[in-house]
């Protein structure tokens, strides 16, 4: 890296920030104790996963990686509505959101 | 200037991060979310994946954040009590991610073989396609079949949402009369 005006950036970075976003994301499904906010970092973890897909599609020069990236998003999205239809109905069943309260299977 | 523009998203991407965890009330922690998601759109254009750019700013930053956005203003949601929580669960978790985290790391760092990312180097092949055609000539023709697979999958998730959803579903019947007054 000879200036701060080089063009060129290692993939290793790409891959290091992709991986400091999912370890962020499992720590705050560790310590949230908000429903939404633990599906939140669910999507984080699916975000950091996405640019380490990006980044070795670059590297490889093959496009099917970022196609996977796509169908990741496109479930991602199905699984955003399905996860919080559920939030919401066991919001109608406890009336809280905290994940501390929410300890039975059972409606 | 493409060194600056990568510490300057990643930078965003990590701060939005490290603030979803830190803020208390969830409609802060989705406006973070928003950050990082939008500055790994930016690092996704850095990357030479345009279409995915996109996608990624309105798939991801638009309708998902929306969708959290709603849910959390629907549901009234308040600041979150701090509790410890499991205690078991955080003795594994930490040192577990930290762990994960150094692996990861350890093996990134000591591969050999892994490139540099230039600014303006698309995935454009010997013919010169670009980018999004690349991509679609392969979406449509040998990845057809996962395509329309996601389609069906997109129909079961909105019926299943709407089901999920609905008034009065999920509650036995009784519990239903009860908060029906």
């Amino acid at each position: 890296m000879n200036s701060i005006f080089s063009q060129e950036v290692p993939l290793s970075w790409y891959l290091l920030l992709s991986a400091a976003l999912f370890s962020l994301g499992v720590v705050g499904f560790l310590i949230k104790r908000n429903l939404i906010t633990v599906f939140m970092s669910i999507e984080l973890m699916l975000n950091g996963v996405n640019l380490s897909f990006v980044t070795f599609a670059h590297q490889w020069h093959a496009v099917k990686g970022q196609i996977f990236v796509f169908f990741v998003m496109t479930v991602a999205a199905a699984e955003a509505a399905v996860g919080l239809a559920i939030i919401i109905a066991v919001f109608r069943a406890r009336a809280t959101l905290a994940v501390d309260r929410i300890d039975l299977m059972k409606l | 200037m493409h060194l600056i523009l990568f510490f300057l998203f990643a930078g965003f991407c990590l701060a939005g991060a490290i603030n979803l965890l830190l803020q208390s009330h969830p409609i802060t922690s989705a406006l973070s979310l928003i950050v990082v998601m939008t500055s790994l759109a930016v690092l996704y254009l850095l990357l030479g994946a345009e279409f995915l750019a996109i996608a990624q700013v309105i798939v991801y930053a638009g309708a998902i954040m929306v969708l959290f956005t709603f849910v959390v203003m629907l549901l009234n949601a308040g600041r979150e009590e701090r509790t410890m929580g499991s205690r078991s669960a955080r003795a594994v978790g930490f040192p577990a991610v930290v762990a994960i985290l150094a692996v990861i790391a350890t093996v990134i760092l000591k591969a050999q073989g892994l490139g540099v990312a230039t600014l303006g180097e698309g995935l454009t092949d010997a013919s010169g396609k670009t980018n999004i055609e690349e991509l679609s000539s392969v979406l449509f023709t040998q990845l057809l079949l996962p395509f329309e697979v996601t389609s069906i999958l997109i129909l079961i998730a909105i019926l299943g949402a709407v089901a999920l959803a609905r008034h009065g579903s999920g509650e036995p019947q009784g519990n239903r009369e009860r908060t029906g007054k």
